[in-house]
This record gives structure tokens, sequence and C-alpha cells, in this order.
């Protein structure tokens, strides 16, 4: 479904991604994890088109997206919820989703698609009219999550989820990432917790300093010296 | 200063500043959403003047003229947003800044060369009855004044609050990049802020030279810089904040001339900048900026 092939970025003289190729099939949760600064952010970015690749390319459902801009990535069906949250402070819950829907044409689609959201998290359907700014960490990742689903994304990027929450509700939000998985969404998930990540992907890549250095199924990846040394606290 | 001066003055206070509010809002928007202060928008404003006087002479009623002016402005700011900011949009913030001072000589060279630099009279083209109302005066040129500004402010803030290009522009204010990975055209929405702002600042322009009598190229630059205090005063980035900042000016300009100040005209208005930003340094509806990580 998608697939990354040798993509370096720049930022000015630095350089943030050597080479990266990863793949992502329909139906997969794949876990990218790595350090703080390793370039997770960075990777999502550039699939999402807000950074543009210096080389390589990168194939969404057989098309190449490496030059398009972000709303026409959108548009495609890839979805993106970023890291640290990112809600719209200062606009209601409503508006939040309903910025989450701007590709989408025709109010009725978005009714569709707001009611969806409000099944799921009925939080924020009790919230609607309340600012975004004004609700707790778990209902703004809640939030973010509906937000991403409102252009009804066939890959959902998901930055970082689980920051800043507490374990309950990182316990939660892992929940419904499995949960939107099993209704048929593929899922690029950049973690920290690489613990929770690795527990609910089915395949995974280590990412250091800008480069793949270790890919393979969840479950071997979980089991790697290296990686646990490194990455699972062992 | 009795009662009834005081009255009239805030009453000339507030016609003057609605128009610095007029101004005040395409700074105040364009800054919110790119964070550049746009110095060419004072000339904006001036070109305004002019093609409603164009449209005036050729007959037309003031507010054909005025409609003419918006439409105009709005084409001149989206190409000035086209060719002189968006090649700069990646590079440091300094040099769009750079840029709209640029494309601010450039157009008052322009006009200066188009229609020499001498101030032009605009025609009366309307009826200047002063009707009196219990203790104060107010004119018909004042009556427009206030109705178009209002009609105009009240405009704009629907189309922000509730139109699906209003909440981009909210949004996009607020945080561009998320903006931008939620498929907002950011590039659509910059484009429309610099129209939304042209189409004020042209109908400013318009009833300023209708006010004064007087149309020349480098009007715009006082009231511009006097506007952009008003958007400074109220809270750069805040719409409302704008129209606060250029009522606040446009009263303490008026009251300051009527209680003897008046060769210290231009100079109340940055005098009371720098009296504001000493006690709320992010101006009187603005957020103190948030650093982001």
């Amino acid at each position: 479904m998608l697939e990354l092939n040798g993509v370096s970025v720049n930022y000015g003289a630095v350089q943030a991604l050597t080479d990266v190729s990863l793949t992502v099939e329909q139906g997969e949760i794949v876990a990218l994890i790595g350090a703080n600064g390793a370039g997770k952010s960075t990777t999502l970015w550039t699939i999402s088109g807000l950074v543009r690749p210096r080389r390589g390319r990168i194939i969404f459902d057989g098309q190449d997206i490496a030059r398009m801009s972000p709303n026409r990535i959108v548009a495609l069906g890839i979805g993106h919820v970023p890291e640290g949250r990112r809600v719209f402070a200062t606009m209601s819950v409503q508006e939040n989703l309903e910025m989450g829907a701007y590709v989408t044409k025709g109010g009725r689609k978005m009714r569709e698609a707001m009611r969806r959201v409000f099944d799921r998290f009925p939080r924020l359907e009790e919230r609607k009219n309340q600012l975004a700014g004004t609700l707790s960490g778990g209902e703004q990742q809640m939030l973010a999550i509906g937000r991403a689903l409102m252009s009804r994304p066939k890959l959902l990027l998901m930055d970082e989820p689980s920051m800043g929450l507490a374990p309950m509700l990182v316990r939660e939000i892992f929940a419904i990432i499995r949960e939107l998985n099993a209704q048929g969404t593929t899922i690029l998930l950049v973690e920290q917790n690489a613990h929770m990540a690795l527990s609910i992907a089915q395949r995974g890549y280590v990412l250091e300093t800008g480069s793949i250095t270790l890919t393979g199924p969840a479950v071997e990846l979980a089991g790697n010296p290296e990686v646990r040394r490194a990455y699972l606290g062992a | 200063m009795d009662l009834q001066t005081l009255l009239q003055q805030m009453i000339n206070g507030i016609t003057l500043g609605s128009t610095y509010a007029l101004i005040a809002l395409g700074y105040t928007m364009v800054y919110g959403i790119i964070k550049l202060i746009n110095f060419a928008h004072g000339d904006v404003y001036m070109l305004g003047a002019f093609v409603g006087l164009a449209v005036v002479l050729m007959g037309a009623n003031i507010w054909l003229a005025i409609f003419v002016a918006m439409l105009a402005c709005l084409c001149v700011a989206v190409t000035i947003e086209r060719v002189a900011y968006r090649p700069l949009r990646s590079s440091i913030r300094l040099a769009p800044l750079i840029s709209s001072i640029g494309v601010s000589i450039f157009l008052q060279t322009l006009m200066t060369l188009l229609k020499g630099p001498q101030p032009v009279g605009f025609p009366q083209v309307v009826t200047n009855t002063i009707y009196t109302v219990g203790l104060v005066k107010i004119s018909t040129v004042q009556i427009i004044i206030l109705v178009v500004a209002a009609v105009l402010m009240i405009g704009l803030q629907l189309v922000i609050k509730r139109t699906k290009m209003g909440k981009a522009m909210r949004a996009t204010s607020e945080d561009l990049r998320t903006a931008s990975l939620m498929g907002i055209n950011v590039n659509a929405v910059i484009s429309f802020t610099f129209a939304l702002g042209a189409v004020m600042a042209a109908a400013g322009g318009v009833l300023v030279g209708m006010y004064f009598n007087s149309v020349f190229p480098l009007m715009g630059v006082m009231a511009g810089l006097k506007a952009f205090c008003a958007a400074v005063v109220g809270g750069i980035g805040s719409v409302p904040g704008a129209v606060l900042g250029g009522l606040f000016l446009g009263v303490a300009e008026v009251l300051g001339v009527a209680a003897g100040l008046g060769s210290y005209r231009d100079a109340i208005a940055f005098g009371l900048l720098i009296l504001v930003l000493l006690f709320r340094p992010s101006g009187l509806l603005g957020q103190p900026e948030q650093r982001k990580v």
C-alpha cells in the first residue's frame, strides 16, 4: 500500500533521513521505533508532503506522492495524527473535526464522518462545543485521532500517540489503535514507547540517526537483544 | 472640554477610528497567518482610494466606487502575495518583510509617476447633510463611513466564524503545519487572507478619500503606520483587537487634537503604542506568544 524507496531528506545542511526504505501492506500495523531525533517524525512528515525528499520515491496505492502537496495526499487517503496532538486549541471540538474533513466535498459526507467519530468517541460528542484547548490530554488525543479519521483515510500515520499520557490512557489509546486496524485502517505507528508499539504491530522498523538499521516481525524485534537494550530498557 | 464637545469629538474619533480599524484588520490577519508585517498594506489602501476616485470621476455613485475599489485591491493584493511573498515563504522571516517594503516603495512611486505627487480632490458624490442628534452633529459622509465599516466588520466576523474558509483561516493561524496535515490548502488560505484584508483596506481608502476630500500617492504611509499601531495596540493577530485598537487610536487622536495637541496629531498614535506596550506587551486583546517546540 505504501512504499518508501531510498528516501533522503535534508534540513539545510543537516541530513535528516538517509536512504530510508520501508513498506506498509494493506491491513497492517507497522511500528517505527527509534530514539529522540532519529528521524521518525521527519519520516511521517515526508510521507504527508510537509517535507520534500531530496531523493527517493514514495509510492502510495501505485502513485508517486513524493512531490505532491499535503492537501492532495490527504485527499488520496493518508491521515495524520501529529506528535503532541496539535489540536486547534482555540476552536471547538466540532470545528476541529470539520478541519479534519477539509478535503471532503459535501456536508452530508462530513456529517456521516462526524457521526462515526462521535460513535467511537462519545466523550467528544458530549464536548463538541467546548474549545479543544480545554480538553484533558487523553481527550485531546482522541480528538486528534478523530480529526484524522474525518477524511476516512486508508492509511493512518500516528506520531507518538502515547506521549505524555498516563499509563491507563496509554492502554486505552492502544486499544483504539488495534480496533481501528481491525476495522480495516492500515496504520504506520511511530512510538518511543517501543514496548507497546511492538506489542500491537505485525512488523517493525528501527530508525537510528536517519537510517533504518533493523527490520522484521514485531515479535522478533521485541526479542532482539540490541533492541531490548536500546529501546526496551531490558 | 464640555460634554457636548466631548460627545462630538467621540463621534469624529469613532469615524476616523473605524477607518483605521478597516486597515488594521489586514495587518492583523496576515500577521496571524504567516507572521508577516505586510508593509505594502497601506499602499493597497492608497490604491483603493485612487480606484474609487477614478470610478467616481466616471460618474458612478459611491457604492459602485467602493465595490470596484475592493475588487481591484483584492486582485492586487493576491498578486503581491503570489509574486513577492510566496517565493520567500521558506526563507528567513526578514526576507518577505523586506520584500514588502520594496512593494510599498514600488506602489508609491508608480502612483506618483502616474498621478503626480499632489493631493487630488474627491468630487462631492453625496449631498453632505449635517444632522443634529441630541447634542451632537453627524454628517452623511460620517454615517456612510460608520455603516460601511460596521457592515464590513460584521461580515468579516461571520466569514471567519462560520464559513469553511474562515475556519481554515483560524486553524492555519493557530498552527499552519497541522492545518496542512489536515488537508487544508494553506496557499489558498493565505491568498484568501490577503484578499480579505485588501477588501477592507480598499473600502477604507475610498471612505477616507471622500471624508478628507484628498487622495495622494503617499496617503498610505501615515494611515498604514497608524493602522499598524492600532493592530499592535489591540494585539497583533487578534481580529477584535484590530477593531478595538483602531477605534481607540482614532478617538485618542481626535480628543488629543481637541485638547490643543493639534501639532502632535500624528505622534498621539505612536505615543499610545509605546504606552500600551509598556503595560501590555502583547496588546489589549493579544495572546502572549507561546513558544512552540
